[in-house]
């Protein structure tokens, strides 16, 4: 009888603890994209959330209404929150770059409202699901939906070319070096407005890239930004703003404990669950996981 | 400075005739509305003033509301008594979340990341535990069961302006008194140059606890005093990221560093809202937050101190 019970209760945790880790992709991909904005122009974006659902409204709209195929809908959705987020940059946090960092994040939180209710007017309050079906994979007595393997997947490749971008091409020097001294690089030559422009670009493409995966995994609504925002602030805070190790490493953690914590009770107690341990860790690490303790 | 206490007195005697001069119930509820929220961000400004900027503040006010309502309709405990617990509540809150972030030298965005986490978490907590609170459909305390005094539930809308104009004048005196006190020197010196201040001998941490602590106890008993007049709360109207988030948006509106600037902003967001609202009819869900954004983005590009504190410090600038 107790090893019976045992059999079972050990392969829902590892089932759980493996779908915690696929979806600890898609929040590291998020945690990068407000990471990279925060480390090289020094602003954190409120309404970054928002970017993502308006790009899974893109992908809703070309995929079900438009009838174009997922693989080709992507880019388009991509490039379409990118440019979202070079015109963000360009709009509300360009004027305010000599005002206090405050003032730059209140601003946001002011997109964060705007986008949120141009959704619900243009679009509805109703859930919206893409409506691609992708099969489970069995693994013996274990379930996993291929949306979450792919997600996972995507996510990697698309933290992979960031990186990638990041250490072999001249921009992405040009942004590392910023990001180190924003002070010392204007005197090297390096035009920094248009450095700001691409990395909020590139914030934004990731930002539509998590928009491509989480429409496969969630139905899209004005208010999911709600959901998804806190999660994503909570763990760039935890991994250190801007360090993007931190960041990637703080999502897996997050998403294991909400993952298990959901397996106990309902997943919105994974996320106090969550939220307590970010607490507990304000006390003990307030820098950031992986910082040096002064 | 004589003029002025008679001006303020006419005023006051003004704002307490009202109700019994004016007796249309929609536009008393406006009023009762105006200066429930008037004081909500009037306590929010009183340590976004200082550059403390908090978007845990929905938390504070969903505290509020929720125990209050709970110890209620669970226990039967009076809002007498209920209040003032749920008031203990949000100040441990406060303590929890602020001592770390002061102590540990959490400032600027950090600071606003790991308060809008206490909104989320607050939200959270009061979704998830439906059983108790409702979820997100809502609450409603449970009619009077007895004594309409002891329950602090009246359908009078006078007596429910009057106590909101009560407190909404607490607010501002608490302001005042904050105003007078050697602690706004200390904080404006830390907001300023926070290592500096330490230097000069200035306790940061206490300081900035005791703000914190005092900004969330009276924004806790706006969503106390929100709960007991609407007779019915949710998750969305009293908690999270939203709420916080229309918070710092009517005070920056109204204007950050002055003692009516929340008071106005109040005035300025809801009649707008309500404008809208009557305009448009059911087609205006969602208009008025649009307008919200643009307008909270316009204003803190072209007039961050709002529109009350550009007034005064363009009338100051003439004299």
């Amino acid at each position: 009888m107790m090893q019976a019970f045992l059999d079972i209760f050990d392969i829902y945790l590892l089932e759980t603890v493996i779908n915690g880790i696929l979806f600890g992709g898609v929040l590291a991909l998020l945690a990068l994209g407000l990471n990279l904005i925060f480390g090289v122009i020094d602003v954190t974006w409120i309404c970054y959330a928002e970017l993502v659902m308006i790009g899974m409204y893109g992908m809703y709209y070309l995929v079900t209404i438009y009838g174009v195929p997922y693989w080709a809908a992507a880019p388009m959705c991509i490039l379409l929150v990118a440019g979202m987020g070079a015109l963000l940059h360009f709009l509300v946090i360009e004027p305010l770059l000599s005002s206090p960092p405050v003032n730059q994040l209140l601003a946001t939180g002011g997109v964060l409202f705007f986008l949120q209710s141009l959704a619900t007017v243009a679009f509805g309050v109703e859930f919206h699901n893409i409506g691609i079906q992708l099969p489970v994979l069995r693994l013996g007595e274990m379930n996993f939906s291929y949306a979450r393997l792919l997600s996972f997947a995507a996510a990697l490749i698309g933290m992979v070319a960031v990186y990638v971008f990041m250490r072999r091409t001249y921009v992405g020097t040009a942004i590392r070096a910023i990001a180190q001294d924003r002070q010392i690089m204007v005197l090297m030559g390096v035009d920094t407005r248009r450095i700001y422009l691409i990395t909020s670009a590139l914030g934004g493409a990731l930002a539509g890239l998590a928009a491509c995966l989480l429409v496969l995994l969630y139905d899209v609504h004005p208010f999911i930004g709600l959901s998804i925002g806190p999660i994503t602030f909570l763990i760039c805070v935890l991994g250190g703003l801007g360090n993007f190790i931190g960041g990637f490493v703080a999502a897996f953690v997050f998403a294991e404990i909400i993952s298990l914590g959901g397996m106990f009770s309902d997943l919105e107690w994974g996320y106090v669950l969550a939220f307590g341990f970010f607490i507990v860790m304000m006390f003990i690490r307030p820098a950031g996981l992986l910082s040096r303790r002064s | 400075m004589n003029r002025r206490q008679l001006a303020i007195a006419i005023a006051g005697a003004v704002l307490i005739a009202l109700p019994f001069v004016h007796r249309d119930p929609y536009h008393l509820h406006i009023l009762i509305l105006i200066l429930i929220w008037s004081f909500a961000y009037t306590s929010w400004s009183m340590m976004g003033r200082f550059g403390l900027v908090s978007l845990g503040h929905g938390g504070f006010m969903g505290a509020g509301a929720y125990v209050t309502a709970l110890l209620w309709n669970h226990l039967g405990i009076s809002p007498w008594l209920g209040i003032p617990l749920a008031l203990a509540v949000s100040a441990a809150l406060a303590l929890v979340v602020g001592y770390p972030c002061f102590r540990f030298r959490i400032t600027g965005h950090y600071f606003v990341l790991v308060t809008l986490a206490l909104s989320g978490i607050v939200l959270q907590i009061i979704t998830a535990a439906r059983d108790w609170t409702g979820g997100s459909l809502g609450y409603t305390p449970e009619r009077t069961k007895g004594s309409v005094l002891v329950a602090l539930q009246f359908e009078d809308k006078t007596t429910w302006y009057l106590i909101a104009l009560a407190v909404w004048a607490g607010g501002l005196l608490i302001w005042r008194w904050v105003d007078g006190s050697m602690d706004r020197y200390a904080l404006e010196a830390i907001s300023e140059d926070e290592d500096a201040a330490a230097a000069a001998g200035v306790n940061v941490t206490y300081e900035k606890l005791k703000i914190t602590v005092l900004s969330a106890v009276m924004t806790a008993f706006s969503g106390a005093l929100y709960c007991q007049y609407q007779m019915f709360i949710s998750p969305d109207t009293v908690s999270g990221i939203s709420v916080s988030l229309q918070m710092v948006f009517a005070a920056i509106v109204g204007g950050l560093y002055v003692a009516l600037g929340p008071t106005v902003g109040a005035i300025i967001t809801i009649l707008m809202a309500e404008g809208l609202r009557i305009g448009l009819g059911t087609k205006a869900v969602g208009w008025d937050n649009l307008i919200y954004g643009l307008l909270l983005v316009l204003f803190i590009i072209f007039l961050p101190k709002g529109v009350l504190g550009s007034i005064l410090a363009r009338i100051k600038a003439r004299r």
